[in-house]
């Protein structure tokens, strides 16, 4: 049924028809609204599930370690500073392989202080082994939320749900929920083989010598590169039961004579859509808009297949690696390297810390990359008047 | 299934059968090997000889297990019962890092209380995983009030990563990061008053216990098991590699420091002080002292040595008058340390 719901809300519907067993979670702007949610749908008896209102996200990820080792459905959500305190955690939930769900209500990270979005908070964790799927909309973040229930519980890897802070978690849309019966149909109980049993007690997270770590992470990688399919299935799984995909590992649109295609991930997929619609006329030629859903796992290969045969390709990043520039144009450079008549690669930072990206970067990316003295990486959006003349 | 067949079936399933005469010679089991018992930390770990760590936490499975579920702070207990392929646990056990024990104990609880299931979780942490790095997640642990006891194995350092002092440390006992010298007696600052605390958090049940006084403490396990909240318990466990003492020395080591009065054995009900392991003749703390190099420096010609001593003397004396160690007067009911006294409360009435 459609509802008017504001993003988080929307988010705390979509968990509570996954019914975990146990949620835990500190608050941080602007993952805020979805744990208030949540808390409201138990306080109210819609949602029975052990709610631990911890006193960090530290322990809010522990918690929810601790319960999915002992075979419950767990959930957390976070953002920004929230992420990277939980970082060690993090690591420590995909190196056990313990099955369990996360939003990443996207945020700056400090200092300077922010509290809107960009997608520094993800990237910092992005070797952590963790699943990470990003949303380009609301009702795209709510399937995505669904299907990582499965995904995770099918894999034993743990799946985090990026969605853009306040772009998406704050803003109102229509939104098609399932109803519960739908959902229970459609994703299976959890069935943990690994979980503590008193009656078939084994040790988790035992010490381990360089005789076997190698393995241990070999094992970790060769799950991640088969959850590529697991994840792409699932997409056309719940598409066949709900009549609407989120876009699988990666989605292409746009003009397919395009010479040139844009790489983008969350919301500002939206927002490249819209300008697109809007400012086609004003742009240097037509454009193809690759949608990057999946980001860990990376899918090397169907980025491969969506950019061949195109001139440039231009990848949005919404983080920076200072020092080396952007982050997500940096695999997709390394995904291009070697590739027969690899397209050239133009990488841009946008919409950092929250800065507004307008409809109109459609038709001024498209220009920029007439610019034969453009450098390979730039800070798209920065205004250098801003900056004294050592600092540009 | 009830509680009371699950709890049988289980010790049945995991538990040490009585040993039989022997084969070839006949020979009668000992006493100890008659007994049939649940061993929920096995033999044969990688312990150093006279780790008093190792033997609270089998002291402690012994009586909790089997139908438990433990989270393993990281630190010497995780890492010699469990290089991979090899664990000593015949418990379901998990250890994830050092300062979350409380906070991954807390989620396994919530999943036995989501699951209807009722599976006590214990917490296990050494000094450092307790009164320092993971003191955020075990405060939170007990205000939220999980179903959890959580065990500290005090053995008053950093001793898996090789003797760095920690808030636990003893004023002026030396460790890697508090060596004594020209300018320095050790340790500078006081050992942390973690159980009072604690206590702040008015809890059903706190207390400190002793490997010297096994009696005293599988009674407090056992009482703490049976509570359906958060429950506390510190169990000093001598290093003898931390502390400088001779291996066999373990227990003796641990014994003065109850009798002097520098490790208090006390019970605490919802923040007061309900019971106490009376001392009948306090020792001298030097008796305690001097068993352990980590001191070594404070019996040495420097004039700052019998300051030290008298500082740590008075220490004890404060925790003797404070929590009336000595009592009134003779005490008949006293055994000298074989079982704790019961002078009032809850505790008390339930022995």
């Amino acid at each position: 049924m459609r509802e008017a719901l504001e993003g988080s809300q929307a988010i705390a519907r979509a968990v509570s028809l996954c019914e975990p067993d146990v949620v835990a979670a500190y608050p941080i702007t602007p993952q805020t609204h979805i744990v208030e949610n949540l808390s409201k749908l138990v306080a109210d008896g819609d949602l029975h599930t052990e709610f631990v209102s911890v006193e960090s996200e530290f322990s809010a990820a522990s918690v929810a370690l601790g319960a999915a080792a002992a075979g419950a459905r767990a959930y957390t959500a976070t953002a920004s500073q929230g992420v990277l305190l939980m970082a060690e955690v993090l690591f420590n939930i995909a190196g056990l392989r313990l099955p369990m769900v996360m939003t990443v209500a996207n945020r700056a990270v400090s200092a300077p202080l922010s509290i809107w979005n960009d997608h520094a908070d993800s990237m910092a964790v992005r070797d952590s082994g963790w699943i990470q799927l990003h949303a380009a909309s609301n009702q795209e973040a709510v399937d995505t939320t669904i299907q990582a229930f499965r995904i995770t519980q099918q894999t034993e890897l743990p799946v985090m749900v990026c969605m853009d802070g306040f772009i998406l978690t704050h803003t109102m849309e229509p939104i098609d929920l399932p109803s519960i019966d739908e959902v229970r149909a459609w994703l299976p109980p959890l069935e943990f083989d690994r979980q503590l049993d008193p009656e078939d007690p084994r040790s988790v997270g035992m010490l381990v010598t360089p005789d076997f770590f190698p393995e241990v992470r070999h094992s970790h990688h060769t799950a991640m590169r088969k959850s590529l399919e697991v994840i792409e299935t699932t997409d056309a799984d719940f598409a066949q039961a709900f009549g609407r995909a989120s876009g699988g590992l990666l989605t292409v649109e746009g003009d397919v004579t395009a010479r040139v295609g844009i790489v983008a991930m969350g919301s500002t997929v939206g927002t490249l859509q819209a300008g697109m619609a809007h400012y086609a006329a004003e742009a240097a030629g037509p454009a193809l808009l690759i949608k990057l859903r999946s980001y860990r796992p990376f899918p090397a290969r169907a980025l491969r297949d969506a950019v061949r045969g195109l001139d440039t390709v231009i990848v949005i990043d919404r983080a920076i690696s200072p020092g080396m520039g952007g982050i997500l144009g940096t695999e997709v450079a390394a995904v291009l390297a070697g590739m027969p008549d690899a397209p050239k690669l133009v990488n841009h930072a946008l919409g950092l810390g929250g800065r507004d990206i307008p409809e109109t970067i459609y038709s001024d990316l498209l220009a920029a990359i007439r610019d034969p003295d453009a450098p390979a990486f730039s800070v798209f959006d920065a205004d250098m008047e801003k900056l004294p003349p050592e600092d540009r | 299934m009830s509680d009371e067949t699950r709890l049988t079936e289980l010790r049945q399933k995991f538990g040490r059968q009585p040993a039989a005469p022997d084969e070839t010679t006949g020979a009668e089991p000992t006493p100890r090997e008659a007994q049939p018992r649940f061993r929920g930390l096995e033999s044969g770990h990688r312990a150093c000889q006279g780790c008093g760590e190792a033997l609270a936490a089998r002291l402690v499975m012994e009586c909790a297990g089997p139908d438990v579920m433990v989270a393993n702070a990281t630190g010497c207990l995780e890492v010699f019962t469990t290089a991979w392929p090899e664990s000593a646990w015949r418990v379901p056990w998990a250890h994830s890092l050092f300062e979350n024990a409380a906070a991954v104990a807390s989620g396994m609880e919530a999943a036995m209380k989501a699951r209807g299931r009722n599976t006590k979780v214990l917490a296990f942490g050494g000094d450092g995983g307790t009164y320092d790095i993971g003191f955020q997640a075990l405060s939170g642990m007990l205000e939220r009030y999980h179903n959890v006891l959580y065990v500290c194995y005090d053995n008053e350092a950093y001793m898996n990563t090789g003797i760095q002092r920690s808030s636990s440390t003893p004023h002026a006992a030396t460790t890697t990061t508090s060596p004594a010298g020209r300018e320095r007696m050790g340790k500078r600052h006081l050992k942390k008053d973690l159980l009072s605390i604690i206590a702040a958090h008015h809890i059903p049940y706190a207390a400190s216990a002793s490997v010297a006084f096994p009696q005293d403490l599988q009674r407090k396990v056992r009482y703490a098991m049976g509570i359906d909240g958060p429950t506390f318990l510190v169990v000093h466990s001598p290093c003898p590699l931390g502390w400088r003492h001779e291996s066999r020395l373990t227990i003796n080591v641990a014994r003065r420091a109850v009798e002097c009065g520098l490790f208090p054995l006390v019970e605490l009900e919802r923040g007061s002080l309900t019971n106490v392991m009376p001392i009948r003749d306090q020792r001298p703390v030097t008796d305690y002292l001097q068993l352990q190099g980590r001191f070594a420096h404070l019996f040495g010609d420097d004039p700052r040595a019998q300051q030290k001593r008298d500082h740590l003397q008075a220490l004890a004396d404060y925790n003797v008058q404070v929590y009336g160690l000595t009592g009134a007067g003779p005490d008949p009911a006293d055994t000298g340390g074989a079982a704790a006294v019961g002078r009032s409360g809850v505790a008390a009435g339930r022995r």
